[in-house]
């Protein structure tokens, strides 16, 4: 579905991603896992387009070249993005909101719709002309979700969407993720938190320093604490 | 009271034309941030299509009302397909580049279109003929009031309607006020950009257009049309609020009714009453009546002013050199080439001055030409009330810029961005008004003659000592302010206020300290410049010369120490060999804007250190 291959990206002259590569297979879960300012963040806007990939860097999405595109032509292939500092439109209510993220059908998926958004993420239907900058930072984070769904994504990049969330919000986003993934949804997302990539992803990739160290499921992950203690482990 | 009435509805009929124009401002500026300097030429040009397109009409078939109305759409039309091209010819490709360049090339646009106009329509104001269905009247109060201007006030909120259905009801207004808020998060869900801005333009060129056309009956069309409103438009934007639709309707409302009685209480100061009132809403509200912080204006990632850095020793070397050509200039030069090189001097320290603030300060002025003209004024005005001489006139200038520095800086430096920008033209637009209104004190549009140097200074040569003494010296002075501990000081705050305040700097201090030394710098160009003409005039003030300014800096590149010098050389050399011999100067001045924005976005001397860096192998950062 996604195929990363020598990916690199600047800041200015700073160096952030050295050859970065990862395989997504249709329907799975992936989790880049990392410390703070090892990478994660910026492989998700690299993909996307938000930051600009250094030439020879690959992205290819559903067989489609994406690398150098501008990031609204590779949404419209089908790539979602829900960034970590959730940007939601704080002078729209959510249902404009909604509709900005809002895209045409795409084939072979059913397409989202409010309506539909709701059932997983409940707290929103009660909430429907609320505006953005009035609703709780959980409230954001799904509708954030919500807001990339409405644009009927292949595969969603989650940018951190446990982070500061209250545990019992945090409970509520893995089942929505697992939602999503239930609806034919490939998804790629970061964690910092292993606990919450173990209840959600089916297989890891570790980056430190921009650069990935060890891919593989998570099961094997578990397997070698080694690893673990080497690049998670604060 | 019935006085008051018709004062009011007039007022009414005055805030829909602003209105109009203001709303397309702000949405163009919500969406794309582009500060639209060219607003203004839409809004002309609006005025000169509904007459050329009206009067086409009517010659068809008969004066009637509805073909009327019709060339006032088609003109509107016409105008918002032209402000659709611009954008996707010129603007769509410095959407990243510096605020400034955006300016500066819809500045080149103004300019082009100018002399379009001028070539189109001639020099002649072109009033709309009216026929008796224009010039009816109705009965208000006792009053005869012009039924076009009673009609004229239904226009304003009918188009607020309008826009708020748009803005609130349909997909496209939907996604305007999200890109308004975060663009680049719009574009990661999937909406093209260019579409959506272009959209933008074309509405908002609409309708600057149709602002233009619905004056045309009571007005006509003419040439200064456009830097008239864009002076008001700003100020109806900032009143009400970047970006905000209906803050821009409330703004209108109130500038138009202070435009209304002023005309009536204060006939020599309306200008100065609305600009009083700006600033008033600024100082209380900030970000005007219904605008917000702007939270993120910008998008873009890692945008780090470079390090001001000393010129190489060889352009030092190159400007001791030609510093002593010029001053031996008198002895194998003309006395028009000497003429010239004390301009020069002038324009160098105005830009140097300019520079001060721009570059170490990050205080942008849009009206740095005000401190130029209250020199030369200050000189002139010395002269004409006090009798004093040159060597007087020549501090005075310097101390009456300085101190109007002081009171408008204290206001302008606690805003920041495009507020304080649009701040410091509207005082640069009151002390324009106030040479240009009061005609008994300063001689209105005839200005001050015989402002000569004293006898030792009067021959040419020794006038061109004194002013490079006068002007390279205080330019020299800037330049070694920058480098000593208030000039670091100040590239503090401007990388960091709260940064610069927690290591115990008093950021809006520093900044007004540099907003008079600016001002001084000015002011002393002024004067000189006074002396050097002999007399003064309001155009010294005026928006083209704080534009003119701007220019020099950012031709020569704001973060360089050298560049306002090779930028007022550059651009008074070009304006004085070039331009000057074609009939069409501005169209081919504001194509070479155009140009040169495009092609240099780090202005030049920004573009050949790059260069020469680049060349030695010193990468820049």
């Amino acid at each position: 579905m996604l195929s990363v291959r020598q990916l690199n990206a600047f800041y200015g002259r700073a160096h952030i991603l050295r050859d970065v590569a990862l395989e997504v297979a249709r329907g799975e879960v992936l989790v880049l896992l990392g410390r703070n300012g090892a990478g994660k963040s910026t492989t998700m806007k690299a993909i996307m387009g938000l930051v600009r990939p250094a030439p020879g860097s690959s992205v290819s999405f559903a067989g489609t070249e994406i690398a150098g595109s501008p990031p609204y032509a590779i949404a419209r292939l089908g790539l979602g993005y829900v960034p970590e500092d959730r940007r939601i439109f704080t002078d729209l209510t959510v249902m404009e909101n909604l509709e900005v993220g809002r895209q045409k059908p795409r084939d072979g998926l059913d397409p989202w719709t409010p309506q539909r958004l709701f059932a997983i993420f409940p707290n929103l239907a009660a909430m429907k002309d609320r505006p953005g900058g009035r609703m709780s930072g959980g409230e954001q984070q799904m509708l954030t979700i919500a807001r990339t769904l409405m644009g009927n994504p292949r595969l969603v990049l989650l940018d951190e969407p446990s982070e500061g969330l209250a545990p019992v919000i945090v409970q509520q986003m893995a089942e929505a993720i697992r939602a999503v993934k239930a609806a034919g949804l490939t998804v790629v997302l970061s964690e910092q938190n292993l606990h919450f990539a173990e209840r959600v992803a089916d297989r890891a990739a570790i980056i430190e320093k921009g650069i990935v160290r060890w891919t593989g499921t998570l099961d094997a992950l578990r397997a070698e604490p080694a690893i673990k203690a080497q690049y998670l482990s604060v | 009271m019935d006085f008051i009435l018709i004062q009011f509805l007039t007022g009414l009929a005055n805030a829909s034309a602003l209105f109009l124009i203001a709303s397309g401002l702000t949405v163009i500026f919500g969406v794309t941030r582009i500060v639209n300097f060219a607003h203004g030429s839409f809004y002309m040009l609006g005025a000169y299509l509904t007459w050329t397109i009206t009067r086409a009409l009517w010659d068809w078939s008969g004066r009637e009302p509805a073909l009327f109305i019709a060339g006032i759409l088609l003109a509107a039309l016409a105008v918002g397909a032209i402000g659709a091209l611009i954008e996707i010819v010129l603007l769509r490709r410095i959407y990243r580049a510096p605020e400034l360049f955006q300016l500066l090339a819809t500045f080149g646009v103004v300019l082009m279109i100018q002399d379009i106009a001028l070539a189109v329509w001639g020099p002649e104001d072109l009033p709309l003929p009216r026929p008796p269905w224009l010039r009816r009247f109705v009965e208000i109060a006792g009053s005869r009031f012009p039924q076009y201007d009673l009609i004229l006030i239904f226009v304003g909120p009918a188009v607020l309607a309008l826009l708020w259905f748009l803005f609130q009801r349909t997909r496209f207004g939907v996604l305007v006020r999200a890109a308004t808020q975060d663009r680049e998060m719009v574009a990661a869900l999937g909406v093209d950009q260019r579409v959506l801005f272009t959209g933008v333009f074309f509405l908002g060129s609409t309708l600057a257009g149709l602002g233009g056309a619905i004056v045309l009956p009571s007005q006509s069309a003419f040439l200064q049309m456009d830097l008239a409103i864009i002076a008001e438009a700003f100020v109806v934007v900032v009143v009400g609020g970047l970006g905000s639709v209906p803050g821009a309707f409330l703004a209108a409302l109130l500038i138009a009714q202070v435009q209304a009685f002023g005309i009536v209480l204060v006939p020599k100061a309306t200008l100065v009453l609305v600009f009083l009132v700006m600033a008033i809403v600024l100082m209380i509200r900030p970000y005007g009546l219904l605008g917000r912080p702007q939270a993120h204006a910008r998008a873009a990632t890692g945008a780090v002013e470079p390090v001001i850095r000393p010129a190489p020793a060889i352009l030092g070397w190159a400007g001791a050199a030609a510093l002593l050509v010029a001053a031996a200039a008198p002895f194998f030069a003309g006395p028009y080439m000497v003429t010239v090189l004390v301009e020069l001097a002038v324009f160098v320290l105005f830009a140097a001055s300019l520079h001060f603030m721009m570059g170490p300060g990050g205080i942008v002025s849009f009206g740095h030409a005000a401190y130029f003209g209250l020199g030369a004024y200050g000189a002139a005005l010395g002269l004409r009330y006090l009798a004093v001489p040159m060597e007087a006139g020549i501090v005075l200038a310097p101390l009456l810029a300085g101190a109007f520095g002081l009171v408008f800086g204290w206001f302008a430096v606690r805003l920041s961005g495009v507020y304080l920008a649009m701040l410091t033209l509207a005082f640069a637009q009151i002390v324009w008004a106030a040479a240009f209104q009061w005609v008994e004190f300063t001689g209105g549009d005839n200005g001050i003659l015989g402002v000569w140097p004293s006898e030792w200074a009067r021959e040419k040569g020794a006038y061109l000592w004194l002013a490079l003494a006068l002007c390279i010296g205080a330019t020299l002075l800037l330049r070694r302010i920058i480098y000593a501990p208030f000039g670091y000081a100040l590239r503090a705050t401007r990388d960091s206020e709260l940064r610069a305040e927690a290591i115990g700097l008093n950021a809006v201090r520093i900044r007004l300290g540099a907003f008079v030394i600016a001002a001084l710098g000015a002011g002393l160009a002024g004067g000189v410049y006074a002396y050097a003409k002999g007399s003064v005039f309001p155009t010294y003030i005026s928006i083209p010369k704080s534009i003119d300014a701007l220019l020099m800096v950012l031709l020569g590149g704001v973060q360089t120490v050298s560049g306002p010098v090779v930028g007022a050389l550059a651009f008074h050399t070009l304006f004085l060999t070039v331009l000057q011999a074609f009939t069409w100067w501005r169209f081919i001045l504001g194509f070479a804007i155009v140009l040169l924005v495009l092609a240099f976005p780090q202005g030049i001397a920004g573009f050949v250190r790059q260069r020469w860096e680049r060349a030695r192998g010193l990468e820049a950062a």
